[in-house]
């Protein structure tokens, strides 16, 4: 794709890039990149609406078949919850520490939060593993695995960006106090997957 | 994708990079107007492939036996049209299409607010729809409509219903990268001194469109994933073998794709409130309760979607709420027609080919409206549910309704697109076979309906025939009218007249340019366009350049 362009489409990505960068009436709209993240986390807080409401309406209208149960052991996902919201607050402070202009101790921060979303994912794992249902079981088991998972693909995907920025941060100047999108966008999103396992945990552990 | 070029500030560079090749609308252009460009002529692709796909529906039920072709192949056809129509036709042309070409005119700027996602957004739908036709070829295409209702989905065979769902996950994708973008472009993207209530009533209609695609279309996506969940995994959620709920499916299903028709028709109210004041010289009655009505529209769409299930065991509250908020609808739909007829009143109505499509529009559409009134009373609705009644509905809404502004709009928009003028002759031409030929092909689907003609099947009671046969022949024309317009549409392009800048002239900023636009879509500063809609003053006296429409239309000299 990009060896063998022909002329005028290399002319034309070209001059894309000197309208967007040059004084050419776009210097005066602002960064919109954090707007646009934002609405597509409404869109996908929406999938997660979605499979929530197919879930409670299963649990009120569709019965188990005997001998299934709603219950499950509790002390392994409340310690990931913990684990989960406790890296908010590590994100937020490399988010602290990048305002300082302290890239070290952020990169740390970022570090400590990307080895807290792994340290969760691998705690769903072992609670999968020694769940007493699969996935095809009953209404139930389905859902489980389709919630956290979908959920969990979530947090793996995160740990990768955090893991990105953090990376990319060990470059001198590569994020500053006052560019930084980067990592602004993934500490969004990992809230946002932060919300997101409260109302589940709720929902498919508490309820 | 990104290259890493250097940026270039000469300002000769900049002139002789303008892209003048056709080759650009083959490429990842990231100018807005190449990819409104690109969604409509792909569009229109598929539209002739779906178009054919009716054919063959057509041909089938002109006759009560299957003869045609054989049931299964029905099943797949229809399957195929429905899809197609709707997700890579009618959605990404006045969704994309005429958004992408007209938003960034209209809020002021030189493109949309995520070039990049919105050429990646365009390039997600061709490999989409050839996809989804492939299926036909490759152990055959999904059957079960384009609802994909379990337990059908889940029984019939698998491979072209997963296939159907990859694809539809990928225009789903599509939809909501367009819905964030416009949402951006409108509400942030706009130029300086450009209030929200300044701007034309399409970028309204587009905003209200694309809060309905971001809220609605994810949760049809998860739906899907969960379904191919019960095909390739065998979960159970929606298959009653398993202890699943084939309802909870209905629910989220229609939870997207009641908004869809919206998605679908509110662009289609936008576009005509653009073509209608300008060919009646009239200002747009009623600005205000127009938008107040498109954000009614959009709350109350996504509160409706259980009418489609009154046959569902809906329980009676539920059947009496959405009753009650679909017939709510009818109001803010109303105030639009009411608008657009007095816009009309009294104007100096150019009769062409767009306004003619417009007025189509306006009547045809109403139709549609009534019967969907109609359809949303429970007991009417259950004796019609799943007739051919639904099926005349549905194609007043959306062929009445939408297309025939699809049409309207290449019309009204094909100079600017070109730098050339549509003829005329043809236009009418077309005009005329398409209101025939649509009416005798969905009119008496109604009577059919009424007398109890199931949808989606390949046979039916003879005493149907003569009725179906009609049908039959109105969508014949409907085909043939397609042949002046592709006459018209390609042979204007070389034969056409010049345009002119603004041939209509017109307000609105995407006339206050050359046509077709420059790259920067205004040589110079953008137009700053305070009032779209201020026509009825003397002609000759009027220097669009400098002028805003408000000054023109309270202090004519």
């Amino acid at each position: 794709m990009t060896t063998t362009q022909p002329a005028i489409e290399s002319a034309e990505q070209a001059n894309t890039l000197s309208t967007e960068h040059s004084s050419h009436g776009h210097d005066e709209h602002p960064d919109l990149r954090m707007f646009g993240l934002a609405t597509f986390l409404v869109a996908d807080g929406m999938t997660f609406a979605g499979f929530f409401a197919a879930y409670l309406t299963f649990r009120a209208v569709n019965p188990l078949p005997a001998g299934a149960i709603y219950e499950l052991e509790l002390l392994l996902p409340t310690i990931n919850t913990a684990i989960l919201i406790a890296s908010s607050f590590t994100f937020h402070r490399a988010s602290k520490e990048l305002m300082k202009a302290n890239m070290g101790a952020c990169r740390a921060w970022l570090l400590t939060t990307a080895l807290m979303g792994i340290a969760f994912l691998g705690g769903q794992m072992y609670e999968y593993f020694h769940l007493p249902f699969g996935l095809t079981d009953n209404l139930f088991a389905s859902t489980f695995y389709a919630l956290t998972g979908f959920h969990g693909l979530h947090v793996t995907l995160g740990a990768l960006m955090i893991l990105i920025v953090w990376a990319q941060a060990a470059r001198p100047g590569y994020f500053t106090p006052e560019k930084h999108f980067g990592i602004a966008a993934v500490e969004l999103y990992w809230h946002f997957v932060d919300v997101i396992w409260v109302v589940l945990f709720g929902l498919l552990y508490l309820l | 994708m990104t290259i890493a070029l250097p940026p270039i500030k000469s300002p000769e560079a900049h002139s002789s990079l303008q892209p003048t090749s056709w080759l650009r609308y083959f490429s990842f252009s990231l100018d807005h107007k190449v990819i409104g460009l690109q969604y409509i002529v792909c569009g229109f692709l598929f539209y002739f492939v779906g178009g054919a796909l009716a054919g063959v529906i057509r041909t089938e039920l002109a006759t009560p036996i299957s003869d045609f072709v054989s049931r299964e192949t029905y099943n797949q056809v229809l399957t195929l049209h429905g899809t197609i129509m709707i997700f890579l036709w009618i959605v990404p042309v006045v969704n994309g299409g005429f958004g992408n070409y007209l938003i960034p005119f209209y809020v002021g700027a030189r493109d949309m607010a995520f070039p990049r996602l919105n050429a990646v957004a365009f390039w997600m739908i061709p490999p989409a729809g050839l996809l989804l036709i492939s299926s036909y070829f490759i152990g055959g295409a999904a059957q079960s409509g384009w609802t994909a209702y379990p337990p059908l989905s889940i029984t019939t065979p698998a491979m072209g219903q997963i296939i159907w769902i990859v694809s539809v996950l990928l225009l789903g994708g599509s939809s909501i990268f367009g819905g964030i973008n416009f949402i951006a472009t409108i509400l942030k993207f706009r130029q300086p001194g450009l209030k929200l209530l300044q701007l034309p009533m399409y970028c309204w209609a587009m905003l209200g469109t694309s809060i309905l695609v971001v809220l609605s279309t994810p949760v049809l996506a998860g739906t899907l994933i969960l379904l191919s969940m019960d095909i390739v995994a065998h979960t159970g959620f929606f298959n009653p073998s398993q202890g699943g709920n084939v309802v909870v499916y209905q629910h989220l299903f229609w939870f997207y794709s009641h908004p869809a028709v919206y998605i679908m028709v509110l662009p289609a109210f936008g576009l005509v409130s653009e073509i209608l004041p300008i060919h009646a010289r009239k200002p747009l009655f009623g600005y205000v309760t127009m938008v107040y009505s498109i954000l009614a529209i959009v709350v109350l769409g996504l509160v409706v979607w259980a009418h489609h299930m009154f046959t569902s065991g809906t329980p009676p509250w539920m059947r009496l709420f959405f009753t009650i908020a679909t017939a709510f609808i009818a109001v803010p739909t109303g105030i639009k027609f009411f608008n657009w007829i007095a816009t009309l009143w009294q104007g100096r109505i150019a009769l062409n080919s767009a306004m003619l499509f417009s007025c189509a529009f306006i009547l045809q559409f109403v139709f549609g409206g009534i019967t969907g009134v109609a359809l949303a009373q429970v007991p009417f609705d259950v004796h019609v549910h799943d007739t051919y009644f639904v099926v005349a509905h549905f194609h007043y809404i959306v062929y009445g309704g939408t297309v025939f502004v699809i049409f309207a709009s290449i019309y009204h928009w094909y100079p600017k697109f070109t730098g050339h003028m549509a003829n005329e002759h043809l236009g009418r031409l077309h005009l005329l076979l398409t209101v025939i030929g649509f009416n005798l092909c969905f009119g008496p689907q109604h009577w059919l309906g009424l007398n109890g003609m199931p949808r989606r099947v390949a046979e039916y009671d003879p005493q149907f025939t003569l009725m179906n046969q009609v049908s039959s022949v109105g969508a014949l024309l409907m085909a043939i009218s397609t042949i002046p317009f592709l006459i018209n549409v390609i042979g204007s392009i070389w034969w056409g007249a010049k345009a002119g800048d603004n041939p209509w002239r017109a307000l609105t900023p995407e006339w206050l340019t050359s046509s077709p636009p420059p790259v920067e879509n205004w040589k110079g500063a953008a137009p700053l366009v305070h009032e779209p809609y201020g026509y009825g003053t003397e002609l000759g006296v009027i220097d669009l350049k400098v002028a805003t429409g408000s000054d023109l239309w309270r202090n004519p000299q």
